[in-house]
């Protein structure tokens, strides 16, 4: 919502020089209408004056620029050269003098052109950032002037050279010479030409002594387009030039002001629940309470002097009561469809509109400063003189004022007549029913319709308008009749036309007035303050609620005050939220802290950093086909995913069920970044189905690396230091040849007393090619709650050993598909109370060895707990494990 | 005899002075060994007379003693200059570079939030987690945002069901009323957590980002205690001194709703690009929990009352961080992840 400072001091008095920006934003802000950004309009344009042309000369060195003595009010005339051919002695126009600032960031100095002074610039609409809406009687008509044209092919000329007034073109148009020129009103121009004849005509670049196509039937000077010529034919008679201005102004008034730009416009961020704030009169009334200054509101009077009743002349059936609660109307007779005022205009434009003209402007003025949208029915097209508050019918569609037709459903709310809608209800009118230059009748909407029903229209359909914007938020349907009143006061102001006597209103949807009782005890609990009544009174009053007694009357405009804690906040905006004491007035009796769990967490995350990892987030969703990326076979079960129905796009369709997409996809994105190497974790969530259509959603413990470093056992030693941190009993580890997104080779899943803890390796070469990596890259994944139900409990010491231990080296050979793990297991399982550890650290295959078998080095430590190893004791646990060794897999020493 | 050993004294002593490691040895056993020279003096004592022999005895002792000392002083001084010559060879170019450990880290993300949820446990908050697949009712109805509200179109939030009735969570807030349907009173939490909405990513957006939502229920409590609560907290994420204000604003769950800013630390307040000329910078949404709120889980708001709170991470990141673009945080760069 854009503000304009001027127009909001029609309501409440709070001059620019007693409020500066800064103050007023501030001040505004806190009390709840919080300012974004406000801007100085008059910093946009600078010493831009009101020019008189006192003389106009050819340009001694050019064949298309005149030199102009200009009047700008200062002692002196000001000489500025223009190539626009539109202006003429004694026009008034915007002149840009020395060191001027023009709205689009232009700075004009004075200079030479082709060696004559010139002291500052004639503008253009363009230049000063307005358009034909802002001045409409700024659009500017070209004549084909015949001295300017320039043949395409200078071989094949379209008009012969050394052409003379009085000389036959074609048909019934002749060349002739322009002898004068005067002005006949705005825009208009009595030409004499020579041989005596005169005509009028639009066009606006014609001086004495060019020589025109003149059209002696139709009494006519010609345009481009009524030769058929092209531009470049005519190159200086183009369709743009100078503003000549029609305001009342004389020479040296400011143009800034003159554009309205001297104001301050205020662009404020209106939370959905305060409709009311979408206008001027709902800002005034924050603005009046905010700095205690009175609300100047007026009543709009409408005399409807024209004849009949508008009873009589239309009707008006509301057929879907909850979408429309209320539909207010009123009627325009013998209507003139002209520009708006300056004043108008400049309201219009301040507050981020575009001015078209004064009917349409009038409607977009009442929203504005009221916030109810209207919209203007030209009503001669409104078959029957009947409108039907209706959903759409299937198979209905509308051209909206926007030229592009659009199908409608059953569900939107459109106005119609007996047979056709003619604008889409909250949204845009039709173009069937538009208001055009000949329209003469005009019946004026101002209804109420359902929010959600709007808003879900207008994105149905794409466009969200600011009449759209504004039901959508749910408007308060008290304020149709007023709003519609305004507007027929304006175009009786602007005398745009007869309003007919009479009011349709139909009001299906009144709501009773919410009241609420004003306890101030309990506002000041909530608060923590200690505000008296008195001022909690002053305060609702002010903003226009009612009180009588004890009972709050809330105003139809305040929708969202419906509870004492909403009267608590009106209280305490204009108390001042900055004004409530800073204490803690609860007691602290809660103890607070992390659980075990989340301690846990931690120190999973603690562990993945000191072993060099780098914490990663992913999204957790992913695309379906990412399924197949990592090779799982079609009916894999755990494809069966939570599938999100309006996803973004593909990748981020459904809930993953598992979380190796989501590393082998940032693995492969720093891969393609050319990082040498990467190694991360994530502690991220899995998404399964439950039959209640929520999820289960575990957290699984993702590790994923790669790089010169990277083997298979720099993974698994990640994988044994995070249990053994965690002080899991002794894992076990299984190859695993079945994963279809391993390497079938180095794949394996990892056990703690029975519970499969999850699965690590190589991830399988044509995964990665499916990723784009060429490279080895490993993946871990492991289940967090799993990792929680093997963790130990708080560590009990165990004395350090008294005595040395002894190592003893033995090598067996044995077949070579038996896995050394396991081998690793059946020693410790053998060996005895001395046994302490078993470390395998040379398995060899090759000369000396038979082929099929392998050779495997084992280093035995052993340790008494009670005295000095014995060289028996330590022969005893070898024989045992070479027992063992041989019993279980017929391995025997080397 | 008494020259001999004057004699033997200044030679051998003279000889220790200049010696090596090696020449040491021999030297020692030249005069001090069983067949050394002293040992040769000595034995000539029988020739000695009686009374002679004792202070004779006594030189030769004395003697002894002094080329011992001398030999030991000597191989102290080899053996100086021995690990000098050894330090020196060993001597390193220290400026050349460490050989680091590589250190793991942790997500910028993570980083301010574990800061957040320290300062909260601090004063006797508890953290609580809550599933991101949740019900409409959860995440909307029980919040007071009724049917019609914008949130709720499929333009916005992600369904998983025809009916609307099971979505991704938008906001942390549904914790509020799990907890509150779930929990002893009194509470006081904080949920941080993942939230979807249906953006399109860019450098600002993106349809996964984080939340932490926090909430006190109680006997007592009031704005007052809102704006003192999270004064402090802001104070320990921003520093002390953070110039704070509350703005009213509107949230359907919380009723009197307000937004908390805090002076830009760019400019102070005068207004500056960071803080797009407004001088402030907002940094959460607060507010009482709505008597409504409450009664809808069964909490007699006439009895207990509360405020809750919402913030982004991800904004808190970037400004803390510098970081000037959201895809970065969700993209994973190792460059970026290293240099936090």
């Amino acid at each position: 919502m854009n503000l304009s400072r001027k127009w909001l001091n029609e309501f409440v008095d709070l001059p620019l020089d007693e409020y500066g920006d800064k103050a007023f934003a501030e001040a505004i802000t806190v009390s709840g209408s919080k300012v974004e950004v406000t801007e100085d309009l008059s910093k946009t344009i600078r010493n831009v004056k009101v020019g008189r042309i006192l003389s106009l000369e050819k340009h001694p060195d050019s064949d298309h620029m005149l030199v102009a003595q200009i009047d700008a009010g200062g002692e002196k005339p000001v000489q500025i050269c223009t190539g626009a051919w539109n202006v003429h002695e004694g026009d008034l126009v915007p002149a840009a003098l020395d060191g001027a600032l023009l709205p689009n960031g232009v700075e004009i100095r004075a200079g030479q052109l082709r060696g004559v002074e010139s002291s500052g610039m004639l503008c253009s609409l363009k230049e000063l950032d307005a358009n034909v809406h802002d001045f409409p009687y700024g659009e500017i008509v070209a004549a084909a002037l015949l001295n300017d044209y320039h043949a395409i092919d200078p071989k094949k000329p379209s008009l012969p050279a050394g052409l003379r007034g009085g000389e036959k073109l074609f048909g019934s148009v002749v060349a002739a010479e322009v002898e004068k020129v005067e002005n006949a009103g705005v825009n208009r121009w009595r030409i004499a030409l020579a041989g005596g004849a005169e005509t009028l005509t639009n066009c606006q670049n014609i001086h004495a002594g060019d020589l025109v196509a003149y059209d002696t039937a139709k009494d006519h000077i010609c345009t481009l387009a009524d030769l058929h010529a092209e531009q470049k034919e005519f190159p200086h008679c183009i369709p743009d030039g100078i503003l000549i201005l029609h305001e009342d102004c004389k020479p040296g008034d400011d143009m800034g002001v003159l554009l309205g730009r001297d104001d301050h416009v205020v662009e404020f961020e209106i939370t959905p629940n305060r409709p009311d704030c979408l206008c001027v009169i709902g800002l005034a009334r924050e603005a009046a309470v905010t700095f205690g200054k009175e609300l100047k509101l007026h009543e709009p009077v409408v005399e409807a002097k024209a004849g009949g009743s508008i009873t009589e002349m239309a009707k008006i059936v509301i057929e879907d009561a909850a979408l429309c609660p209320r539909y207010t109307a009123r009627m325009v007779k013998n209507v003139k469809i002209a520009p708006s005022p300056a004043w108008m205009r400049e309201r219009i434009r301040n507050a981020g509109m575009r001015p078209i003209n004064n009917l349409v402007d009038i409607t977009n003025y009442v929203m504005l400063e009221y916030g109810q949208p209207m919209h203007a029915f030209d009503f001669s097209c409104v078959k029957d003189g009947e409108i039907h508050v209706r959903t759409a019918r299937e198979g209905e569609s509308i051209r909206t004022l926007d030229g592009t037709d659009r199908p409608l459903s059953p569900s939107m709310l459109c106005i119609c007549d007996t047979e056709k809608p003619v604008a889409v209800a909250g949204v845009m009118g039709g173009e069937n029913s538009e208001i055009v230059g000949d329209t003469a009748m005009v019946l004026f909407e101002s209804a109420c319709f359902n929010g959600p029903s709007v808003r879900r229209t207008a994105t149905a359909l794409g466009m969200r308008t600011d009449a759209s914007s504004r039901f959508e938020k749910g408007l308060d349907a008290e304020g149709t009749l007023r709003a519609v009143n305004r507007a027929c006061e304006l175009v009786e102001l602007l005398g745009a036309g007869e309003v007919v006597e009479g009011v349709i209103d139909v009001f299906p949807g009144k709501k009773p007035q919410t009241t609420l009782k004003l306890e101030p005890e309990k506002v000041n609990a909530l608060l923590g303050t200690e505000i008296d009544e008195a001022t909690m009174r002053r305060i609702l009053l002010e903003l226009g609620f009612g009180l009588e007694g004890d009972t709050i009357l809330v105003p139809s405009w305040r929708g969202d005050v419906e509870h004492y804690s909403d009267i608590a906040e009106e209280v305490a905006r204009f108390y001042g939220y900055n004004e409530i004491p800073t204490r803690f007035t609860g007691s602290i009796s809660t103890a607070g802290g992390y659980t075990p769990l989340q301690r846990f967490e931690r120190r999973i995350g603690e562990l993945c950093r000191s072993m060099g990892l780098d914490e990663i987030i992913t999204y957790s969703f992913i695309s379906p086909s990412f399924y197949d990326k990592i090779r799982w076979p079609q009916d894999d079960p755990r494809r069966d995913s939570l599938k999100i129905l309006n996803p973004l796009g593909e990748d981020t369709s459904i809930m993953r069920t598992t979380i190796l997409p989501s590393m082998l996809e940032i693995l492969s994105r720093n891969y393609n970044y050319r990082n040498k190497q990467a190694a991360l974790y994530e502690i991220g969530r899995i998404y399964l189905k439950r039959p209640d259509g929520l999820a289960n959603e575990p957290k699984v413990v993702s590790l994923g690396a790669y790089g010169p470093e990277m083997s298979f056992f720099t993974l698994k030693g990640w994988v044994e230091a995070l249990l053994e941190d965690l002080g899991a009993a002794r894992p076990h580890f299984e190859a695993e040849k079945n994963n279809p997104s391993y390497h079938p080779g180095r794949c394996a899943r990892v056990f703690v007393n029975g519970l499969e803890i999850g699965v690590f390796g190589q991830i399988h070469p044509q995964v990665a090619a499916n990723y784009g990596v060429d490279a080895e890259l490993y993946c871990a994944e492991l289940s967090f709650d799993a990792l929680l139900s093997v963790r130990a409990g708080v560590p009990v010491f165990r004395p350090l050993p008294r005595f040395p231990s002894t190592s003893r080296d033995i090598a067996v050979v044995c077949d070579r598909e038996i896995p050394v793990g396991e081998m690793v297991e059946t020693i410790l399982a053998a060996g005895g109370e001395y046994l302490k550890d078993c470390k395998p650290f040379d398995v060899y295959t090759g000369s000396h060895v038979a082929e099929g078998k392998k050779s495997v080095a084992f280093s035995l430590t052993m340790r008494s707990d009670d005295q000095t190893l014995t060289d028996e004791h330590a022969e005893e646990t070898v024989t045992r494990v070479l027992t063992a060794l041989a019993s279980r897999f017929n391995a025997g020493l080397r | 005899m008494k020259e001999l050993l004057q004699q033997l004294r200044e030679a051998a002593l003279k000889a220790i002075l200049n010696a090596d490691d090696a020449e040491l040895e021999a030297l020692r056993v030249r005069y001090l060994g069983k067949k050394g020279e002293l040992t040769a003096i000595l034995r000539q004592m029988g020739k000695l007379s009686a009374e002679e022999r004792p202070a004779m005895g006594q030189l030769a002792n004395q003697l002894r003693a002094e080329i011992e000392k001398a030999i030991d002083e000597r191989r102290g001084e080899l053996q100086k200059i021995l690990l000098e010559r050894k330090l020196e060879r060993e001597t390193l170019d220290v400026t050349l570079p460490g050989e680091k450990p590589k250190l793991g880290h942790k997500h910028p993300m993570y980083n301010v939030l574990d800061q957040i949820k320290d300062i909260f446990i601090g004063m006797g908050f508890e953290i609580v987690d809550g599933t991101e697949v949740e019900l409409a009712d959860y995440n909307f109805t029980k919040l007071n945002i009724d049917e019609g509200h914008p949130s709720r179109e499929w333009t916005d939030t992600f369904y998983f069901t025809e009916d609307s009735r099971v979505l991704l969570r938008t906001q942390t807030s549904g914790m509020q009323i799990h907890a509150m349907e779930t929990r002893k009173l009194p509470i006081r939490i904080i949920a941080p957590g993942r939230v979807y909405r249906k953006d399109e990513v860019d450098a600002t957006h993106s349809p996964m980002f984080h939340q932490i939502e926090g909430m006190v229920i109680d006997k007592g409590v009031t704005m007052s205690d809102l704006k003192a609560t999270l004064n402090l907290v802001v104070e320990k994420i921003y520093g002390e001194g953070t110039v704070t204000r509350f703005r009213p604003h509107h949230f359907p769950f919380t009723e009197p709703s307000c937004e908390m800013d805090i002076q830009c630390h760019k400019c102070g307040g005068k207004g500056c690009p960071t803080c797009k000329g407004e001088g402030w910078i907002e940094v959460l949404g607060a507010g009482m929990v709505h008597p409504k709120v409450l009664q809808g889980c069964g909490i007699d708001p006439d009895e207990y009352s509360g405020w809750a709170f919402g913030m982004g991470l991800e904004r808190l990141a970037m400004g803390e961080y510098k970081i000037n673009d959201l895809r970065l945080i969700f993209e994973n760069d190792v460059r970026f992840l290293e240099q936090f």
